[in-house]
């Protein structure tokens, strides 16, 4: 099996023509999908019968905590390969998602706390899934704190992908610690977030969404990814043989 | 010239950094001294009741043990970077992640053990009924292992660099935290007369999972930091 | 359009979490080319200045 088309995809002067292309291909196609779930959620879909219109918030919550999980689980791999294949690539896709990812924890969290308002009485409750993402937060705070510590770059994407792939390790113990935290301290059955039961009218904007979040990052990851392949290879001579755009 | 034994290279590693730690046991008692003095905070800062103070005491006592054990983990390798030994390790032939584990094993028993050993005298100051304490010294046992595990990865990767202390405890505090919600719990379960099997069983099993899991990453992060 | 906006009451839950949802979505965005084009001018005024030597 011919590995050519691997490695062609990881070498720079590829991988910065096809992630200007993809970003486009990603981007347009999440702008549709975000109005659209946007229009279905806030417009078309009826209010809920136990949480009324304050459920609507589901659509930028749940989105936001999808791609807080799936990002760190993207930069996990991303760094894994950049590490076991020794990728540079890699390490850049990693590098670049990092930010992104952790704006989305603050995202789920905020909006987690917000909607928690009206339907606990309080600005935060440690609920398993808010705590969950809290821890989350911490955990990319740490992937990008080391990353900023370290003045090599080499040293500092491999100590970082460690530690991310520590934390990928470390996740499904927290996430099953802090629910079983929850559950031990909780004193009355409060209404869970997110559990609405949905309706079919409920769900395809959360879907949509969902999608629209998705390939939102896909966009955004490869702008930065760009970004971060002229500042590695700063000095190297495709540059100046006219890169694409 | 034959190779050395891998055990015997690795009680070599063992022995050396408890002799290296009771030369300098001023250094080494300060883990100790911290969780003395962080676990005296609070009857202070909440009141002399036994009563109110026996609720918390497994929380006291286990976050004040984790942010010890944090002061103590940062030294681990710090000593032999500096002098070259650290180099001489990586070089030897030896499988890195025996001979960290050794390094952690020994930091255990320097920074983790004194723990477990005070934590009765500790706990009672907050109220603990005696027969709890069994269990204290087991929670407190397991954990402190757990987090020389981690602490030692920490330490790996933040090898050398500016204010690593402190980027060293924002990385393994998220780590620790699964470990501080099953080691507090079982304290205070035994505070209550119920049996902590299953917490201390889940506490073991994670030790169990950082003993085998740490000292390749350990390893990979010493590769890393120190070439 | 006012029961809309009114969100049957919790409408000083729901738009602060659209907004800052939007915020962030508009963030990512533009913070991203903002680093794509800083690192193409840096790259543009190296080639300029070696153009010299060649």
């Amino acid at each position: 099996m011919s590995w050519i088309w691997f490695h062609k995809l990881a070498s720079p002067p590829h991988g910065y023509r096809i992630a200007g292309s993809l970003a486009a291909w990603f981007g347009w196609p999440a702008f549709i999908l975000i109005i659209a779930g946007l229009y279905g959620g806030l417009v078309l879909a009826p209010a809920d019968y136990q949480q009324g219109d304050a459920f609507r918030i589901v659509y930028v919550h749940a989105p936001s905590a999808w791609l807080s999980m799936f990002i760190y689980g993207t930069m996990a791999v991303a760094a894994a390969v950049g590490l076991v294949w020794r990728i540079k690539l890699a390490h850049a896709v990693a590098a670049a998602s990092a930010p992104v990812g952790a704006s989305f924890t603050f995202l789920a969290l905020v909006t987690g706390a917000i909607w928690g308002k009206p339907m606990w009485g309080t600005w935060w409750v440690w609920d398993a899934r808010l705590t969950s993402e809290l821890l989350l937060l911490f955990l990319y705070a740490g992937v990008m704190a080391l990353r900023a510590s370290i003045d090599d770059r080499d040293r500092a994407d491999r100590a970082s992908a460690v530690l991310a792939i520590v934390g990928i390790v470390n996740l499904p113990i927290i996430h099953y610690s802090v629910y079983w935290w929850n559950t031990l301290h909780q004193e009355s059955t409060l209404t869970k977030i997110g559990k609405p039961s949905m309706a079919g009218e409920m769900l395809w904007p959360l879907l949509v969404m969902l999608l629209g979040f998705t390939l939102y990052y896909g966009a955004v990851l490869m702008v930065r990814l760009r970004a971060e392949i002229l500042r590695r290879e700063r000095d190297a001579s495709w540059l100046r043989t006219g890169a694409g755009s | 010239m034959t190779a050395t034994p891998l055990l015997s290279a690795a009680a070599l590693i063992y022995r050396r950094d408890l002799l290296l730690a009771v030369r300098h046991w001023g250094q080494a008692a300060q883990p100790l001294m911290f969780f003395a003095m962080v676990t005296t905070l609070f009857p202070l800062a909440l009141g002399p009741n036994l009563d109110d103070l026996r609720e918390i005491a497994g929380g006291i006592l286990w976050v004040a043990a984790l942010l010890a054990s944090l002061i103590g983990v940062e030294l681990l390798f710090r000593a032999d970077h500096a002098d070259g030994t650290l180099e001489q390790m990586m070089v030897s032939g030896q499988p890195l992640a025996m001979l960290a584990l050794a390094k952690g094993a020994a930091h255990w028993t320097v920074c983790g053990l004194p723990l477990v050993l005070i934590s009765p005298l500790i706990a009672s100051g907050l109220g603990v009924p005696s027969a709890a304490i069994c269990t204290l010294m087991l929670s407190i046992g397991l954990g402190t292992g757990i987090l020389s595990a981690l602490g030692a990865i920490g330490s790996a990767l933040t090898l050398g660099l500016r204010r690593g202390s402190l980027l060293l405890s924002l990385l393994v505090l998220p780590l620790a935290m699964p470990a501080l919600i099953f080691g507090a719990r079982a304290i205070d379960m035994a505070i209550h007369g119920e049996s902590a099997r299953g917490p201390l069983l889940l506490l073991t099993a994670m030790l169990m999972l950082a003993v085998t899991l740490a000292p390749p990453a350990v390893a990979a992060a010493l590769r890393i930091s120190a070439e | 359009m006012n029961e809309f906006f009114a969100m049957g009451g919790y409408a000083a839950f729901v738009w602060p979490c659209f907004l800052l949802a939007a915020i962030v979505l508009v963030w990512n965005v533009v913070a991203a080319r903002r680093l794509l084009n800083a690192a193409q001018n840096r790259v543009l005024r190296s080639i300029d200045t070696g153009k010299g030597r060649r």
